[in-house]
C-alpha cells in the first residue's frame, strides 16, 4: 500500500460538511413533502374513474420512470428559470436549489404514486361501498376511510423509498450545489484529501442510511397486519 | 415568449466538423447501452452468486453476502462511483493504480463505470434472488434433498430454475434502472447519452431539441427493455402461478 492517510482535514471541515449536510437534509424533506403530496394527488387521478384524468397519471408516471433522475435535473434547470420568464415576461434568475428542488418532487411523485397507488389499492372494496352507504361523499370516503388505513400500510414502503430519495440528493452534484457530497469533494480538492474526504463521505451516508433502514425494518415488524 | 426551433441542428456538423450533432447523440446512446448492458451481466452473475450465498444454511456464506447487500444499498451511487474514480486508483499496490490513471480516459471512464454499476447492481440483484429462492415451498428444497440431491445439485436443478422464472418481473425493472443508472457516468466525463445531449444544448443553445431527443431515446430504451422482459416472462412463465398468467 503505498497510499499515506491523512485523516487531520476532517476535523476542520466538519462545520462546513454540516452545513452541506444541511442542505441535503432540506432538500429531502421538503422534496418528500412535495413529492407525497403530489403522489397522493397522482395516485387518486390513477384510480379514478374519470378516464383522461387516469390516462393523464399513468402517462406521468411511465415518463418519469423511463428518464434518469440526472436528465430530469438538467430539464429543470433549464425550465424553471425559462417558464418563470415567460410568464413573468423579464429573463429570471432562478438559484439551482430550486430548480433541483422542483426537479425533486416532480420526479419523486411519479415513485410515491405507485407506492401510494398500491396502498390503496390493498384496502378492500367493500370498505368504499360502506363508507358511501354511511352517506359519505368521495371526498370524504378518501379523507376519513381509506387513505389513513393505506397509508398506515404503505408507511414503511414510503420511508424506504425516502432513503433512497436522500442517497439521490448527491446527484444535485451536476448542478453544483453544495449539498454534503459536493462539499465534502470542494473541500478534498482544496487539501488535496479526496480519498480521505470521499470514504468519509461514504461511511457517513452509510451509517444515516443504514441506521434508517434498520429503524424502518422495526416499524414494518411493529405495524404489520 | 419566443423560442427558436430548430429540429435541423441534428443534420448540422458540429464545431469540429468530423461529425454532425445526430453523430454524438448516437454514441452518447452507444454508450449509455454498452455500460448498461455490461454492468447487467456482471450483476446478474455476481447477483446470483450472493443471493445464493445469502440462503444457503451456512453462517459465513450467508453473512458475507448480507454485508455486501447492506453496504452496496446503504452507499449513494454517485459516492460509489467517485471511490472507484478517484479513490481505488490511489490506494491499489504494485502500481497498478498508475496503470489505471494512465488509461486512456474515456477506457478508463467506461471501466469504472462498469466495476461501480455492476457492482451496485449485484446487491439488489442478489436481494431479488433471495427472495425468488425463499418464497419457493420449504418442501421443494426438502423433497430435493430427500431424493438424493446434493445441496448443490438441488439449487442447480431444484430451487433456482424456479426461482429465476419467479423473479423476472422484479429483475425487469432493475433492468431498466441500471440504463438510467448509466447516467451518473457523465460525472466522471462518459459522454454517454445524458452528457452528449447537454453538450448539444451548449453547443448550440437549441436545449429543448436536444434534451427531448434524449428523453426519447431513454423511453426507447425502457419500452425495449419492457418488451424483451415481457417477452421472457411468457416465454418461462410457471404454469398454475397467477403471475404466469395462468389464472387467465
Amino acid at each position: 500500500m503505498s497510499y499515506d492517510f491523512d485523516w487531520s482535514s476532517i476535523p476542520g471541515a466538519i462545520p462546513f460538511l454540516l452545513k452541506g449536510m444541511g442542505l441535503s437534509l432540506t432538500l429531502l424533506a421538503l422534496a418528500m413533502l412535495g413529492g407525497i403530496l403530489f403522489g397522493t394527488l397522482l395516485a387518486l387521478m390513477r384510480l379514478s374513474p374519470i378516464k383522461p384524468l387516469a390516462w393523464f397519471a399513468g402517462a406521468y408516471v411511465n415518463l418519469f420512470r423511463s428518464i434518469p433522475l440526472i436528465l430530469v435535473i438538467f430539464w429543470f434547470y433549464f425550465l424553471v428559470p425559462f417558464i418563470i420568464a415567460a410568464i413573468s415576461g423579464q429573463p429570471a434568475t432562478v438559484g439551482p436549489f430550486y430548480s433541483a428542488l422542483i426537479a425533486f418532487m416532480i420526479f419523486e411523485a411519479a415513485y410515491y404514486c405507485e407506492i401510494i397507488r398500491a396502498g390503496i389499492q390493498s384496502i378492500p372494496r367493500g370498505q368504499v361501498s360502506a363508507a358511501y352507504a354511511m352517506g359519505m361523499t368521495y371526498a370524504q370516503a378518501m379523507r376519513y376511510v381509506i387513505l389513513p388505513q393505506a397509508f398506515r400500510n404503505m408507511v414503511p414502503l414510503l420511508l424506504t423509498q425516502s432513503i433512497i430519495l436522500f442517497q439521490d440528493t448527491s446527484l444535485v452534484y451536476v448542478v453544483s450545489l453544495p449539498d454534503f457530497l459536493g462539499v465534502a469533494g470542494k473541500i478534498g480538492q482544496r487539501d488535496g484529501r479526496l480519498v480521505e474526504m470521499y470514504l468519509f463521505a461514504a461511511l457517513v451516508y452509510f451509517v444515516m442510511c443504514y441506521g434508517a433502514s434498520y429503524v424502518v425494518k422495526r416499524l414494518q415488524k411493529r405495524y404489520a397486519v | 415568449m419566443s423560442y427558436a426551433w430548430n429540429w435541423g441542428l441534428f443534420f448540422q456538423k458540429t464545431p469540429d466538423g468530423s461529425a454532425t450533432y445526430a453523430d454524438w447523440l448516437i454514441s452518447g446512446l452507444g454508450w449509455t447501452v454498452s455500460v448498461a448492458l455490461s454492468a447487467w451481466v456482471l450483476a446478474l452473475a455476481l447477483g446470483t452468486v450472493l443471493g445464493v450465498m445469502r440462503t444457503v444454511p451456512n453462517k459465513w456464506l450467508s453473512g458475507i453476502a448480507t454485508a455486501y447487500v447492506e453496504i452496496f444499498r446503504n452507499i449513494p451511487l454517485l459516492v460509489q462511483l467517485f471511490i472507484w474514480y478517484f479513490v481505488v486508483p490511489e490506494v491499489l499496490p504494485f502500481g497498478i493504480g498508475d496503470r489505471v490513471k494512465q488509461m486512456d480516459p474515456t477506457l478508463n471512464a467506461f471501466l469504472t463505470s462498469f466495476i461501480c454499476l455492476g457492482l451496485f447492481t449485484a446487491a439488489r440483484v442478489c436481494e431479488q434472488v433471495r427472495a425468488g429462492i425463499d418464497s419457493l415451498a420449504k418442501g421443494q428444497k426438502s423433497a430435493a434433498l430427500a431424493m438424493g440431491l446434493t445441496l448443490w445439485q438441488a439449487y442447480k436443478f431444484v430451487l433456482l430454475p424456479m426461482a429465476f422464472r419467479i423473479v423476472i418481473p422484479p429483475l425487469g425493472s432493475e433492468f431498466m434502472n441500471i440504463f438510467k443508472n448509466s447516467s451518473v457516468a457523465l460525472t466522471i466525463g462518459l459522454l454517454e447519452l445524458t452528457a452528449q445531449s447537454r453538450q448539444i444544448a451548449e453547443y448550440t443553445a437549441n436545449t429543448f431539441e436536444a434534451f427531448i431527443a434524449a428523453t426519447v431515446l431513454y423511453i426507447g430504451i425502457t419500452l425495449t427493455a419492457v418488451m424483451v422482459m415481457r417477452w421472457l416472462e411468457q416465454h418461462f412463465r410457471v404454469p398454475g402461478y397467477i403471475s404466469g398468467g395462468g389464472g387467465k
